[in-house]
C-alpha cells in the first residue's frame, strides 16, 4: 500500500512538472499570462510529492518490504535499521528517486523564497527547472520504477554489497547528489537568464547561495568519499583518479570556476556570458558524471551500479539538456550585452585567470576519464592513472596556487603589484625556506616538493586578506574565503606529505613477532574470530607502540559476509597528531604466518580536515551572504512602506 | 606594470561560442560508438577455469532430479543454465535454450527463487530444455557461482570445471558462441 502511494506521489509530481513547464513556458507569452501566477504553487506542490514518494521508499525499507522488488535485491531483514534506511538510495532505483526529490525540492524553495529577480526571469527559470525534471521522471516511471512488486514474495532479501555497508555510504552518496542537484539550480537560473537576456549583478546574487550550497555539499561528499575509499577499501590509498571519483570531481571544478565568476558577477557586473556558460557547464557535468557511472561505459571499482540499458536513457536526456542548453547559449550569448571592463592586474583578472586554470584541470580530468573510450573506439584497451592525472594536473594547478595567494589582495578593476608584494615577502621567504629544509634532507620527487613549499606559502598568504581589516567587522564572507582558501593549503600539504613521506611495509608474521613502520613498533599477539550481526571475521590482534608512548591495541579485521557472500577487509586505522597508522590484515600463508600490510603516513588527515576546512569555509561564506541579502530585502521592504506612507 | 590592457570579457559573436556545443556533439558521438558496438562485455569471471564449487539442489519439480554437482562431472560438456519464471530475459532466449537441447546439448537448469507451480507454467509456455532442475530457492548457490543475476549459462566440461560464464540472455547471435565453448570444452 505504501509503496503504491509512493508510485502514485511520483506519478502525480511529474505531472505536475509538466504543468510547470507548460504553465511557465505560456506565462512568457502575452496571451499565457494569466497561467503565471500558478507556476509557483505548482513547483512548490511537485517538490513536496517528490518528497512524498521518497519518504515512501525509505519506509518500505526500513520495515522490509520484501514484496517490493527493489528491496528484495537490496535489502536483508538481518541488517541494523541504519543500514537498510541507507539501503533505499544505496541502489540505482532508490538514488535517482533521491535525484528528482532533491530537485524537486530545489525547484520548490526556489519558487518560494526567490523574489528579487524579473518575475518572467523566474518563470523561464522554473520551467527550465520543471523540464530538466520531467526528463529524470520519465527515467524512474519508465525505466527503473522504484516501487516495482515483486510476485511472489520471497522470504528473505539479497543484501547490500557489504562494501557498501558502512556509515560512510549512509552520507556520502546523498550528499554529493545535493551538490550535484543543487547545480541544477544554477543551470535552470541560466536557462532562464538567456531566455529573457536578464543578466546582471541581481541575478548573479540570486544564483550565487545555491551555487555555494551546492559547492559545499560536493566538497564534502567528495571529501567523505575519499576517505571512504581510504579506509574502506583497505588499499592505503585516497584518490584513485578512477572514473566515478573524477564524476565527482569534474562538477567541483565547474562549481569552483563558477563561484568565482558568479562573485565577480554580482560585485562588477562582468564576465556575464562566461558565467553563464559555467552555469550550463556545471550542471552538465553533473549529469555526464552521473552517465558515466550509470551506463557502465567505463569500468570502474564502483562497477555496483551499472547498467548499460539506463544508459542510453540518460545519454538521451543529456543530449536533450545539454545539446539544448548549449545550443540556446550559443544563439543567445552573443546578444547579452557585454559586462564592465578590467585590468588585467585586478582582482577580476586574477579571478578570470583561476577560471581558465580551474576549466583547463576540468578538460585534463574529463579527456583522461574518456581517453580510455577514445582508445577503445580506435581498437585499443588502455586505462588512464596517475602517472597521466598527477603531473598534467600540476601544470594547472601550481599556477593557479600562486595566483590564489595574490588574488584575494588585489583590488577590483585595477591595481598594481608593487601594491602587495611587500605583503607577499614572508610567504615567499617560507617557500624558500621549506625549499632548503626539503633540499637538504633530500629524495623528495618533484610534485610533493612543489606541494610541500607551495602550502606551506599559501597557508600564510590566504590569511592576509584578514591584516588591516578589524576582525570583528570583517564580513562572514571574508572569513569564509579565508578559511577556504586556508583550507586548500592545508589539503595540499597532506596530499604531498603523503606521497613524500609515507612508508609501507608488508610482512608475513607469527603470533608474537614484532615489526617495526616508521616510529611504530607493532607486535601480533593474535588472531581470533569475531562475530557481527551479518557477518564473521578474523581479527589481528596488534600492540602497537608509538615511540615510548604506552602501546594500544589495534584490531584489523578480513570480514566475510553472508549475505550476499563476499570479503572485505576492515582497515585499523591509528591517529596521531602527525600523522596516521594504517594496518590491513592480510591472508594466513601456509607456513600459519599472518600477512599484515602497515603504512606510517604522516599528516594524511591533513587532507580530509583541509577538504573540510573548505567545505566550512564555504558554509560561512553562505550564511554571510544570505544574511546580508535578508538585511537589503528588509531595508528595501522598509524603504518601500515608507514612501508609501509619505505618499499619502 | 598595470598598462591599462582592458580585457574583455568573452564576448560572443564569433565561432567560440558554439564550440562548447561542438565538443559536447563529440562527446555524445564518441560516447554512442563505444554504446553502439558490441562492446566487449566478457567480464572475465575468476571462477572460469575452476572446478564448480559444491552444492546440492533439491527438484523443483516432482518428476525431475534435482542438480547435483558431481552430475556436472561426468565426462561430458554441459550447459547450466540459471533463470527464473519471472524473468522476461529467460522468455527471450527460451528458443535459443530449445535449439541447443535439440542439437543434443545436455542442458541442466537451476530454478532460482521459485514456486512449482509457477514453474511448470513457465516451462509449458515456453518450453522445456532441461534434462535435472535444481532449486535454488535462497539464490546462495547461484551467488557461489558468481552470477548475480538471471539469465545466466555457464558451460562446464566433462570434469566439471567452469569454462565459460554468459551473462545475461542467449540471443540467437550468441547460438554459435556457445556451440564453440562447448566444443572446446569437450577437447
Amino acid at each position: 500500500m505504501i509503496a503504491e502511494l509512493g508510485l502514485a506521489a511520483l506519478w502525480l509530481a511529474a505531472a505536475l512538472a509538466a504543468l510547470q513547464l507548460v504553465s511557465g513556458a505560456l506565462g512568457l507569452t502575452p496571451k499565457g499570462a494569466a497561467l503565471a501566477g500558478i507556476v509557483r504553487p505548482v513547483a512548490v506542490v511537485q517538490g513536496l510529492l517528490a518528497l512524498t514518494a521518497f519518504i515512501c521508499l525509505i519506509y518500505v525499507f526500513a520495515v522490509t518490504d520484501l514484496s517490493v522488488k527493489l528491496v528484495a535485491m537490496n535489502s536483508h531483514s538481518m541488517k541494523p535499521l541504519v543500514f537498510k534506511i541507507a539501503g533505499a538510495w544505496g541502489n540505482h532505483e532508490g538514488s535517482m528517486l533521491l535525484w528528482v526529490t532533491v530537485m524537486g525540492m530545489a525547484g520548490g524553495v526556489v519558487a518560494l523564497i526567490e523574489r528579487r529577480l524579473p518575475e518572467r526571469t523566474m518563470l523561464a527559470t522554473l520551467a527550465g527547472q520543471a523540464f530538466v525534471s520531467i526528463g529524470f521522471y520519465a527515467f524512474l516511471l519508465i525505466a527503473s520504477n522504484p516501487f516495482e512488486r515483486l510476485s511472489p514474495t520471497p522470504v528473505e532479501g539479497n543484501g547490500l554489497n557489504p562494501l557498501l555497508q558502512d556509515l560512510g555510504l549512509a552520507f556520502h552518496p546523498p550528499t554529493l547528489y545535493l551538490g550535484y542537484v543543487g547545480l541544477s539550480v544554477a543551470f535552470s537560473f541560466a536557462i532562464g537568464a538567456l531566455v529573457t537576456r536578464e543578466v546582471g549583478p541581481a541575478f548573479a546574487r540570486a544564483m550565487r547561495p545555491w551555487v555555494l550550497a551546492a559547492w559545499i555539499f560536493l566538497t564534502a561528499g567528495i571529501a567523505a568519499g575519499s576517505y571512504w575509499a581510504y579506509y574502506e577499501l583497505g588499499w592505503g590509498g585516497w584518490w584513485f583518479w578512477d572514473p566515478v571519483e573524477n564524476a565527482s570531481l569534474m562538477p567541483w571544478l565547474a562549481a569552483t570556476a563558477l563561484l568565482h565568476s558568479v562573485s565577480v558577477l554580482a560585485a562588477r557586473n562582468a564576465l556575464r556570458a562566461w558565467t553563464i556558460m559555467l552555469g550550463v557547464v556545471a550542471f552538465s557535468m553533473s549529469m555526464v558524471g552521473t552517465f558515466l557511472v550509470r551506463s557502465g561505459i567505463l569500468t570502474s571499482v564502483h562497477a555496483f551500479a551499472v547498467d548499460p540499458e539506463r544508459g542510453s536513457f540518460i545519454l538521451v536526456l543529456l543530449a536533450i539538456y545539454i545539446g539544448g542548453a548549449l545550443t540556446l547559449f550559443a544563439l543567445r550569448a552573443g546578444t547579452v550585452t557585454e559586462g564592465e571592463r578590467f585590468a588585467l592586474v585586478s582582482r577580476e583578472g586574477a579571478l578570470v585567470f583561476n577560471n581558465v586554470m580551474l576549466s583547463a584541470i576540468l578538460g585534463i580530468v574529463l579527456f583522461g576519464t574518456l581517453y580510455p573510450l577514445v582508445a577503445e573506439a580506435m581498437g585499443a584497451k588502455v586505462s588512464v592513472g596517475p602517472p597521466y592525472f598527477n603531473p598534467m594536473g600540476a601544470l594547472f594547478v601550481v599556477p593557479m596556487l600562486v595566483v590564489l595567494a595574490v588574488g584575494p589582495l588585489l583590488r577590483w578593476r585595477n591595481d598594481r603589484f608593487g601594491r602587495v608584494g611587500g605583503r607577499l615577502v614572508i610567504p615567499a621567504m617560507l617557500v624558500a625556506a621549506g625549499a632548503m629544509a626539503l633540499l637538504v634532507m633530500g629524495g623528495v620527487s618533484l610534485l610533493p616538493f612543489l606541494g610541500l613549499v607551495l602550502a606551506v606559502g599559501l597557508a600564510w598568504a590566504s590569511l592576509l586578506p584578514l591584516r588591516e581589516r578589524k576582525l570583528r567587522r570583517t564580513p562572514l564572507a571574508v572569513w569564509g574565503m579565508v578559511m577556504a582558501h586556508f583550507g586548500v593549503a592545508v589539503s595540499l600539504f597532506g596530499m604531498s606529505s603523503e606521497s613524500a613521506f609515507s612508508i609501507e611495509k608488508l610482512v608475513a608474521v607469527n603470533a608474537g613477532d614484532t615489526t617495526e613502520v616508521g616510529p611504530w613498533l607493532v607486535r601480533l599477539d593474535g588472531v581470533e574470530p569475531v562475530a557481527g550481526p551479518n557477518w564473521t571475521a578474523l581479527e589481528a590482534q596488534l600492540k602497537v607502540r608509538y615511540k615510548d608512548a604506552d602501546p594500544v591495541m589495534v584490531r584489523p579485521q578480513s570480514r566475510s559476509f553472508w549475505t550476499p557472500p563476499q570479503q572485505t577487509s576492515e582497515s585499523a586505522l591509528l591517529t596521531r597528531w602527525n600523522g596516521q597508522l594504517y594496518a590491513v590484515l592480510g591472508g594466513e600463508g601456509e607456513d600459519g604466518r599472518w600477512q599484515l600490510r602497515l603504512w606510517w603516513k604522516p599528516f594524511v588527515t591533513l587532507i580530509w580536515i583541509g577538504g573540510l576546512l573548505i567545505a566550512f569555509g564555504g558554509v560561512l561564506a553562505l550564511i554571510g551572504r544570505v544574511k546580508s541579502d535578508l538585511r537589503r530585502i528588509i531595508a528595501r521592504d522598509r524603504t518601500a512602506d515608507r514612501r508609501e506612507s509619505q505618499g499619502r | 606594470m598595470s598598462e591599462e590592457t582592458p580585457t574583455t570579457t568573452r564576448k560572443g559573436g564569433g565561432w567560440a561560442i558554439w564550440l562548447p556545443l561542438a565538443l559536447f556533439a563529440a562527446f555524445v558521438a564518441l560516447v554512442l560508438i563505444g554504446l553502439l558496438r558490441p562492446a566487449d562485455r566478457n567480464v572475465e569471471s575468476t571462477l572460469i577455469g575452476k572446478p564448480v564449487p559444491e552444492f546440492q539442489l533439491p527438484p523443483a519439480l516432482p518428476a525431475r532430479p534435482g542438480l547435483d554437482s558431481r552430475d556436472l562431472a561426468n565426462g561430458k560438456p554441459h550447459l547450466v543454465n540459471i533463470f527464473a519464471s519471472w524473468c522476461l530475459p529467460c522468455r527471450v532466449e527460451a528458443p535459443q535454450l530449445a535449439a541447443l537441447a535439440e542439437a543434443g546439448v545436455p542442458i541442466e537448469g537451476i530454478s532460482v527463487r521459485d514456486t512449482t507451480e509457477a514453474l511448470q507454467r513457465f516451462l509449458d509456455e515456453h518450453g522445456d530444455p532441461f534434462q535435472r532442475i535444481g532449486a535454488d530457492d535462497d539464490g546462495k548457490v547461484q551467488l557461489s557461482l558468481g552470477s548475480s543475476g538471471v539469465p545466466e549459462t555457464y558451460v562446464i566440461d566433462g570434469k566439471g570445471v567452469i569454462r565459460y560464464q554468459h551473462i545475461g540472455e542467449i540471443r540467437p547471435e550468441h547460438v554459435p558462441l556457445i556451440l564453440d565453448k562447448l566444443r572446446e570444452a569437450s577437447r
